[in-house]
């Protein structure tokens, strides 16, 4: 059967070019591979190459020739055994373009200057399509109580924070053998910040691995163990080394299961401390709530309490999706009652409502809540009653539970001590405006680390990180008080 | 260079079975040639079904390919498109000394590593077209497709990111102690990757079951390796973490192979990681809109000219082994076929629906 040759683009956006040189000629045989002509454009030359074995039966542009439109037949090929002037007579209509048209210009298309204008979007003969609206999440119904995550006749045991992730940890490597814990200093030193305690001895070098300083590296290996289907915790001594190996994080754990089209989940927990410890300076503290809070693929955990700290982990080792686990290295040391449960295990993706109150709500999480409760105490010994609500996860947030307390306070502040840009507490601001909007009393108000890189002096940490006294005047403010 | 390439005498050793450090040095800044392919006093032979099995796998990588070059200039390809023409003794060579279990990830090079792996190759191309046939439901592309089925793990965007991954892999196997091996391919240029070195030292630390495979193309995209690399012999790469390397004629499936069988030999036998520097030729520029001003035409004709992998096993076919050409053009017809119906299928599958925008973003934790 006869074939036509056509105009091949050299990229995606390319829509003509010149037919510069034959270099066969009508009556040559050809094969797979071979090349028949040269085109070009004004920036790049490739060569056309036959795909099929016969004889060039007929040249249908010539050589020289400027403006050749892409997929305009230039030649025609009979095939093996066929009658070559019938082929040469029988081809050269032109052909409709593929269905994908011409796709979008890639970066570094551009970057060469082949993106000259925007490519057509137009995809399978219609206009652009209308992206489909996003699933709800369903964390809190809007007018659902907020459950008792254990029964109120628990006994409770103190904990600190410190030893319930360790337990969280142990309880879910006796359930599952593929549960693993990898970092520096896990197993033998006990843990950088002895979250791992115990571990070793229980587990044994093989669940409980000590790597390198290596972040990059280990975590790749966790993510790839992960994608073969077991379950590692990844210890990162801090947030800030995870820097060297966000690639993997972003890259590999979080848009693999899509990018498979769901068919490599990756179940990993990346945990360690996060945010600013104390007089430990800029590479040593920052809150990385707010990077990974922005990326579809991932869910993020921050907890404030030890019995938080003890349910989520658990259920983040259980979860089949990549999670971050921030932890904070100044809540380690400090207790909180913990439900002496078999299986305590709390949901991930719920806010909750720490303390009642009617006049504003304060929105935080993790060591922010330190700063919210202790404004809260004083605002109340003023007369005036905050509510305030513990995020728990970043990601997916619980926008429903902060809609719902600031349609009955009208007021809201929110405190992190992560950056003000683009921070967790900017996107809270976003969703009432849009959820909230007919609420509010007041703009929402934002209470944050300052915008500067953390200070090592003393006296400038402090006036770097949020305080209770900004907090309190925040409050205030926004009662016109 | 030629001692270099020299098979090792004892597989089983795990000392490095490299030059010393001198050696090879004055290949930096003259580009390598590979010698034609003379027989070796101990070149490997194929048998006549271990030929016939290699021209076919090799010769649908290269006609998909070929294929895959034709729908992108056609603008059904989309984005990037790195072409595998001239490689496909490395992979294939591998793959014969591979058992059914051992997990195989690779760079965005890939589809030769998918068709080599037995994925199908309508749901590669549909893949390649963006539809919802492909292999990742159309949401992946050319650089990104996986098969859990075939233990194929990617297909990976980031440079050099598929060799912690990899190691990975093997980290899991070695957990599970099933006896499977990880092969993680590479590029030249993501050899320079630090995260490389990183894998190297804990899979050599660990004595992880995984096999390098070291893909020497010559070019990171239009860089040569003299310009990118101070250490030209990629064997050596894993010298200081005692991590045993081969140069290997990765133009000839039968060196490769004979390599191959060594290295997951040494991996399976809990002996650690192997380093495989394959010296194999991208006849392609990197991608589809590469000028390639890098290099000269005579130096890829070259090449094609006198150390196709294919053409060498098609004359073995039919001169050694004493096929009838009839039987080679049946086969030639046969992967023609399955490639055209790969492209047929490719083009008129439709577009992924649109509420596939929405979905494969997180797994059901209650599921």
């Amino acid at each position: 059967m006869a074939t036509d040759i056509l105009m091949p683009a050299l990229s995606p956006t390319m829509e003509e070019g010149k037919l510069a040189k034959w270099l066969k000629k009508e009556g040559d045989p050809v094969k797979s591979g071979d090349v028949l002509a040269e085109i070009e454009t004004d920036k790049a030359t490739m060569e056309v190459e036959a795909i099929d074995e016969g004889v060039l039966a007929k040249i249908l542009i010539e050589e020289g020739t400027e403006g050749v439109a892409v997929n305009t037949p230039i030649a025609i090929i009979a095939g093996e055994g066929e009658d070559v002037a019938a082929a040469a007579a029988s081809g050269g209509k032109p052909k409709p373009n593929g269905a994908g048209g011409h796709p979008a210009p890639t970066p570094d298309m551009q970057a060469e200057g082949m993106a000259d204008k925007p490519a057509p979007a137009a995809k399978s003969g219609e206009d652009a399509q209308k992206a489909p609206a996003a699933p709800a999440i369903i964390t809190n119904k809007a007018d659902e109580p907020v459950m008792e995550e254990f029964p109120a006749n628990t006994p409770m045991v103190t904990t600190t924070v410190r030893e319930a992730l360790r337990d969280a940890m142990a309880e879910e490597m006796r359930r599952d053998g593929d549960v693993f814990v990898m970092g520096e200093e896990v197993a033998e030193y006990q843990g950088a910040y002895k979250i791992t305690q115990g571990l070793l001895q229980e587990f044994g070098a093989r669940r409980v691995v000590d790597t390198p300083i290596t972040e990059h590296g280990f975590a790749g290996i966790g993510v790839g163990a992960a994608l073969s289907g077991l379950k590692p915790i990844v210890e990162f001594m801090t947030f800030n080394f995870a820097m060297q190996a966000i690639d993997h994080i972003i890259n590999s754990a979080a848009k693999t299961l899509y990018m498979s089209g769901g068919q490599l989940g990756c179940p990993i927990v990346f945990r360690g401390p996060n945010g600013a410890a104390a007089r430990v300076g800029a590479q040593h503290s920052h809150d990385y709530a707010a990077w990974y809070s922005n990326v579809p693929g991932l869910k993020v955990i921050a907890p404030y309490t030890a019995s938080d700290a003890k349910g989520l982990l658990k259920a983040a080792i259980r979860d089949p999706n990549p999670i971050i686990f921030l932890e904070n290295e100044i809540l380690y040391g400090q207790s909180f009652p913990v439900p002496q449960l078999d299986d305590f295990v709390l949901p991930i993706g719920k806010a909750r409502v720490h303390r009642t109150g009617k006049d504003v709500t304060i929105v935080s999480f993790a060591i922010g809540m330190t700063y919210a409760l202790k404004a809260a105490q004083i605002l109340a010994e003023e007369g005036i009653e905050a509510e305030v609500i513990d995020l728990r996860t970043i990601r997916p947030m619980d926008s429903e539970t902060v809609v719902r307390s600031v349609k009955k306070t009208g007021r809201c502040i929110t405190v992190e001590e992560g950056f003000p840009q683009s921070g967790i507490g900017a996107e809270i601001v976003a969703r009432l405006m849009v959820d909230a909007f007919d609420y509010l009393d007041a703009p929402v108000l934002r209470i944050t680390g300052k915008d500067v890189p953390m200070p090592y002096a003393a006296n400038l940490e402090k006036l770097a990180l949020p305080n209770v006294a900004e907090v309190v005047e925040a409050a205030k403010s926004v009662c016109y008080k | 260079m030629d001692a270099a390439k020299e098979p090792a005498k004892d597989a089983s050793s795990s000392q490095p079975q490299v030059a010393s450090p001198e050696a090879g040095s004055s290949q930096a800044g003259s580009p390598q040639v590979i010698e034609a392919h003379k027989p070796a006093p101990n070149m490997p032979q194929f048998t006549r079904e271990e030929d016939l099995h290699a021209y076919h796998e090799m010769l649908l990588i290269r006609r998909f390919e070929e294929k895959a070059g034709q729908l992108y200039g056609m603008g059904l390809i989309g984005g990037f498109c790195h072409l595998y023409i001239g490689q496909e003794a490395v992979v294939i060579g591998m793959q014969m000394a591979s058992i059914d279990g051992d997990q195989v990830i690779t760079g965005y090079r890939d589809h030769g590593h998918m068709l080599a792996c037995g994925m199908d190759p309508k749901g590669v191309m549909a893949e390649l077209t963006g539809r919802r046939g492909g292999y990742s439901r159309g949401k992946g592309g050319s650089m990104h497709m996986f098969s859990r089925e075939k233990q194929f793990f990617g297909g990976h965007g980031i440079v050099g990111a598929q060799v912690s991954l990899g190691t990975g892999l093997a980290f899991a196997d070695h957990y599970r102690d099933n006896g499977k091996v990880s092969l993680t391919y590479m590029g030249d240029g993501a050899a320079n990757q630090g995260q490389v070195y990183e894998s190297f030292n804990m899979a050599a630390l660990w004595k992880l079951p995984v096999v390098y495979v070291i893909e020497n193309n010559r070019y990171a995209m239009g860089t040569s390796v003299a310009r990118a690399s101070a250490q030209t012999d990629f064997s050596k790469r894993g010298l200081s973490f005692g991590i045993p390397g081969e140069q290997v004629d990765g133009m000839d499936v039968r060196t490769v192979r004979e390599a191959a069988a060594r290295a997951v030999e040494h991996a399976r036998t809990g002996q650690g990681p192997y380093i495989l520097e394959m010296q194999t030729y991208r006849y392609r520029g990197h991608s589809m809109s590469d000028p390639a001003k890098y290099r000269t035409k005579d130096e890829v004709s070259k090449m094609r000219d006198e150390h196709d992998p294919i053409e060498m096993v098609r004359k073995r076919l039919l001169e050694l082994h004493g096929v009838p050409e009839a039987e080679i053009k049946a086969t030639d017809a046969k992967v023609r076929e399955t490639v055209n119906a790969a492209a047929e299928f490719a083009t008129n599958d439709p577009e992924p629906d649109p509420a596939e925008l929405w979905t494969d973003i997180l797994l059901d934790a209650h599921a």
